[in-house]
C-alpha cells in the first residue's frame, strides 16, 4: 500500500505583475519523508515554501497540507505545520522558555500541556539547562535549535525548514542535521527543507527537487539524480604542452561521456569507469609527451547534479518583484 | 477566553511578548519621556515670564516739569517691575541708531514744548521708537508704556462723578503659569512619542526582522494580532502618560492632579489618548515595511499634530485651515481634556466631548487598520 501524501502541490504558480516567481510546480511529499528543495538564488524556493506555509497567496494551482487546501483552510493547514524561517526570528530579549511559551499560547495550548510540552522540547533540542537564558546569549547553533523547538510547540505533522543551517559553523551544522534526523524519527514528521548546501541535501533528504527559474527541473532520490547525469566519476586533470586535438583524444578514452575544457590546460572529464579512464589518461599523456601537472578523481556529487541542471553554480540576479525581504540593515 | 473567532489568549500572547521585551529594555521608552519633560521645563521657564532688564533710551527735548514726571514714572517702573532700565540720551539720532543696532529695545522721545502742551490740553504726545522685529517684545513694551501714560493722564484730583467706563476682570481660576499651561501638552506629547517608538518604530523593526513572519504561520487571526499589537502599544503609552502626569504635576506645581476624582479622570484621558494615538499610528504604519519610514515621518507627524492642538498656543489664533487640522487631530481633544481636569478641576461633564471623540477615533482607526492589515507577507 502506497504511503499517503503529507504535501500535494499541483501546478502552483506565483506571479508578481509580469514576473513569474514560481511557474507551474507540481510534486508530492509522502508522510515521513524528508524532501529537499534545491536551487540557485532567486530560483523560487523561498517563494514556494512561503506559499505552502500560508505566508504568500497562491496565484494559481493548489497545495494540500495533510489534505487541507492552504487557500481554503489556511488555519487547519497552519495547525499541522511547523515553520522555521530563514531569518532568526526568536526574541533575543526573551528567555528560551518565554520564547517557547509565547508561541504555545499563540497556538492555544492549555497551561498544563504547555509546561509539559516545553520541558519535553527543551530536552529534545538539548537546551534544558539554558531555559532561563536570554535568547540573545545563545550561540548561532543553539539559537537555531531554539527555533526548531519553537516550530514544534504545537506538535505539527509537517515541518518546513527554510535554509536552517545558513550562517552556522560546520560543527553547528552537523549538530542541526543530527537534531533534525532525530526529531523526525521521534515525532514521525514529514520534513520539507530548502538549502544551498549540497552535502546537507545529500545527507538528509530522501528525495530532492531542483528548482530553477521558478520551474521544477529535476526530482528524484539523491542517488538517482547522481546517476541521471552523464558519467558517475569526475576527473579533473591539468596538462602542460597539450597538442591540438587533445580534447578529442581524451574523449576517446574508455568510459568517457563528456570532456569540458576549462582555463589554463585544465579539463573536466566525466566517465562511467573512473579507474579505466584514469589509467588510459596517464598512459596517453606519457605516449604523447604531455606533462600531467595535476589529477583529481572523485565520484559524482550533488554539486555536479546541481551544475548539470541549473547550468551554473553562482548566479547574480536581481528580481524586480514586490517580494517581502528584510532590509539590508537586518541581514 | 473565546469570543466567536476572537481568542483573547492569542491576543494576550502578543501583548505579553511586547511587554516583556519592553520591560527588559526600557531605555528607549525612558528616552521618550525625557523629551517632553525637557520641553516642559525649558519652555515652561522660557516662555510666559515678564520682560525685565530691557534697555530704554530717553531723549528729553522739553526739560519742563511734565517731562520730569515722565522720567520719574520711568524710574518708578525701573525700580519696581524692572521691565527696563532708562538710559538718557541728548542726541535723538544717536538714540534711534542705537535702537536699530539693537543696543536699545526702544527709545522714548519727549518733544519740545511737551509740558506746555500738557498744561494747554492741546494733545501732548510722547514718541516711542521701537524695534518691531520682535512682536512679543514690542507688544510688552507698548503695554507697559501705555499703562504708564494712562497713569500720567490721571487727574491730580478725581472728579466726584467718574464718567469713564471701566472693565473689571474676574478671573475664574488662579493665575496659570506657562509651565502649568504646557503640562497637558507635555503629557500628550510623552504618550505620542511613546506610541511613535513603541507602536511605530518597534513595530516596523519587528516586521523587518521577520518576527511577524513567525506570527503569521500560527492560527492567530488578523483582529487578534492587530488588537494585541495595539493593546501592547497603548500600555506603553499609558505608562509614559502616568509618569509624565506625576513628574510634570510636581514640577509645575499642579496640586489638582492628586485629588482622587481628578486622578480617575486623568487616568480615563490617558487610557483613551493612548488608544487613540496607537491605533492612529498603526493605521499609518500598517502597510509600511521600511524601518526608515517611521523615523522619517516622526518629525512631520509631531509638527502636524502637536502644534495645531492648542498645546502651546490657542487654537482660536490659528488660520482656518490650521483650525481644520486641529478639529480632526486627536491631540486637540486630549490636550483640551487634560487642561480641563488639571487646570480647571472640572468633571466628566466638561470633558465628555473629548472622551467621546477619542473613543470614536480609536475605534475607527482600529477597524480601518484591521481591514488594511495583510495576513500574508
Amino acid at each position: 500500500m502506497a504511503t499517503p501524501n503529507a504535501i500535494e502541490v499541483a501546478n502552483i504558480v506565483k506571479r508578481y505583475g509580469n514576473f513569474t516567481a514560481v511557474d507551474g510546480v507540481s510534486f508530492n511529499v509522502a508522510e515521513g519523508e524528508i524532501f529537499g528543495l534545491l536551487g540557485p538564488n532567486g530560483a523560487g524556493k523561498s517563494t514556494l515554501i512561503r506559499m505552502l506555509t500560508t505566508l504568500l497567496e497562491i496565484t494559481e494551482g493548489t497545495a494540500l497540507i495533510d489534505g487541507y487546501d492552504v487557500r481554503k483552510d489556511p488555519d487547519k493547514a497552519r495547525l499541522r505545520i511547523g515553520v522555521i524561517p530563514q531569518a532568526m526570528t526568536s526574541d533575543g530579549d526573551l528567555t528560551v522558555w518565554e520564547n517557547l511559551s509565547i508561541y504555545s499560547k499563540l497556538y492555544g495550548i492549555a497551561t498544563a500541556e504547555r509546561e509539559r510540552s516545553i520541558d519535553e522540547l527543551l530536552e529534545l533540542v538539548d537546551l534544558g539547562q539554558w531555559r532561563h537564558a536570554p535568547a540573545k546569549n545563545l550561540s548561532g547553533g543553539m539559537r537555531r535549535r531554539l527555533e526548531i523547538a519553537r516550530g514544534l510547540v504545537h506538535r505539527p505533522n509537517i515541518f518546513f525548514l527554510d535554509e536552517p543551517t545558513t550562517g552556522l559553523d560546520p560543527v553547528s551544522r552537523v549538530a542541526v542535521w543530527e537534531m533534525i534526523t532525530s526529531i523526525k524519527q521521534k515525532r514521525n514528521l514529514t520534513v520539507l527543507i530548502t538549502t544551498h548546501y549540497m552535502d546537507e541535501a545529500d545527507r538528509l533528504c530522501d528525495r530532492i527537487a531542483i528548482v530553477d527559474h521558478g520551474k521544477l527541473v529535476a526530482l528524484d532520490t539523491p542517488r538517482a539524480l547522481k546517476n541521471s547525469i552523464p558519467g558517475s566519476t569526475v576527473i579533473e586533470a591539468q596538462f602542460l604542452h597539450a597538442p591540438a586535438g587533445w580534447e578529442q583524444s581524451l574523449g576517446q578514452l574508455n568510459g568517457v561521456t563528456s570532456v569540458q575544457p576549462e582555463a589554463a590546460g585544465m579539463y573536466r572529464i566525466l566517465t562511467h569507469d573512473g579507474s579505466q579512464t584514469t589509467t588510459g589518461l596517464v598512459e596517453s599523456a606519457r605516449r604523447s609527451g604531455v606533462v600531467l601537472k595535476s589529477l583529481t578523481v572523485q565520484s559524482t556529487t550533488l554539486d555536479d547534479v546541481f551544475v548539470h541542471y541549473t547550468g551554473r553554480q553562482l548566479r547574480d540576479q536581481t528580481v524586480d518583484a514586490p517580494l517581502y525581504q528584510p532590509p539590508a540593515m537586518y541581514q | 477566553m473565546t469570543y466567536g473567532f476572537f481568542k483573547s489568549a492569542r491576543m494576550m500572547a502578543i501583548v505579553e511578548r511586547d511587554m516583556r521585551k519592553f520591560l527588559r529594555s526600557p531605555a528607549l521608552m525612558l528616552a521618550a519621556m525625557v523629551f517632553p519633560l525637557v520641553q516642559l521645563i525649558v519652555l515652561g521657564n522660557a516662555f510666559g515670564g515678564k520682560i525685565h532688564d530691557a534697555r530704554l533710551g530717553l531723549v528729553d527735548h522739553d526739560g519742563g516739569p511734565q517731562a520730569v514726571r515722565v522720567l520719574e514714572s520711568l524710574r518708578s517702573v525701573e525700580s519696581n517691575a524692572r521691565t527696563f532700565e532708562t538710559i538718557v540720551y541728548t542726541d535723538e539720532r544717536l538714540m534711534i541708531e542705537d535702537v536699530r543696532r539693537g543696543h536699545l529695545t526702544a527709545g522714548l522721545v519727549v518733544p519740545p514744548q511737551f509740558s506746555r502742551a500738557v498744561y494747554e490740553h492741546s494733545r501732548p504726545r510722547i514718541g516711542l521708537v521701537i524695534d518691531n522685529t520682535d512682536n512679543f517684545l514690542t507688544s510688552s513694551f507698548e503695554q507697559v508704556l501705555t499703562e504708564m501714560v494712562q497713569t500720567l493722564n490721571q487727574p491730580d484730583f478725581q472728579p466726584r462723578v467718574v464718567q469713564q467706563a471701566e472693565l473689571k476682570v474676574v478671573e475664574l481660576y488662579p493665575y496659570i503659569e506657562y509651565m502649568k499651561y504646557l503640562l497637558p501638552g507635555s503629557i500628550t506629547l510623552a504618550m505620542f512619542v511613546s506610541v511613535m517608538i513603541g507602536g511605530g518604530i518597534v513595530y516596523i523593526d519587528d516586521k523587518a526582522r521577520g518576527v511577524h513572519e513567525g506570527y503569521l504561520v500560527t492560527p492567530i487571526t488578523k483582529m487578534e494580532l492587530v488588537a494585541g499589537l495595539n493593546v501592547a502599544g497603548a500600555l506603553k503609552a499609558m505608562g509614559a502618560g502616568v509618569v509624565l502626569t506625576v513628574i510634570g504635576s510636581l514640577l509645575a506645581g499642579v496640586g489638582e492632579t492628586f485629588r482622587p476624582a481628578n486622578l480617575l479622570l486623568m487616568l480615563l484621558m490617558i487610557v483613551l489618548t493612548s488608544f487613540a494615538f496607537v491605533t492612529m499610528m498603526f493605521f499609518i504604519m500598517v502597510r509600511v515595511n521600511d524601518p526608515l519610514v517611521p523615523r522619517a515621518v516622526f518629525g512631520i507627524l509631531n509638527t502636524l499634530l502637536y502644534f495645531p492642538s492648542g498645546a502651546i498656543y490657542p487654537v482660536q489664533a490659528f488660520p482656518k485651515w490650521l483650525q481644520w487640522i486641529a478639529w480632526v487631530d486627536p491631540f486637540t481633544y486630549s490636550v483640551h481634556g487634560f487642561k480641563a481636569v488639571l487646570l480647571k478641576g472640572v468633571g466628566l461633564a466638561a470633558i465628555w466631548p473629548d472622551v467621546a471623540y477619542l473613543c470614536l477615533f480609536a475605534l475607527t482607526m482600529f477597524i480601518f487598520s484591521t481591514l488594511l492589515f495583510k495576513r500574508t507577507l
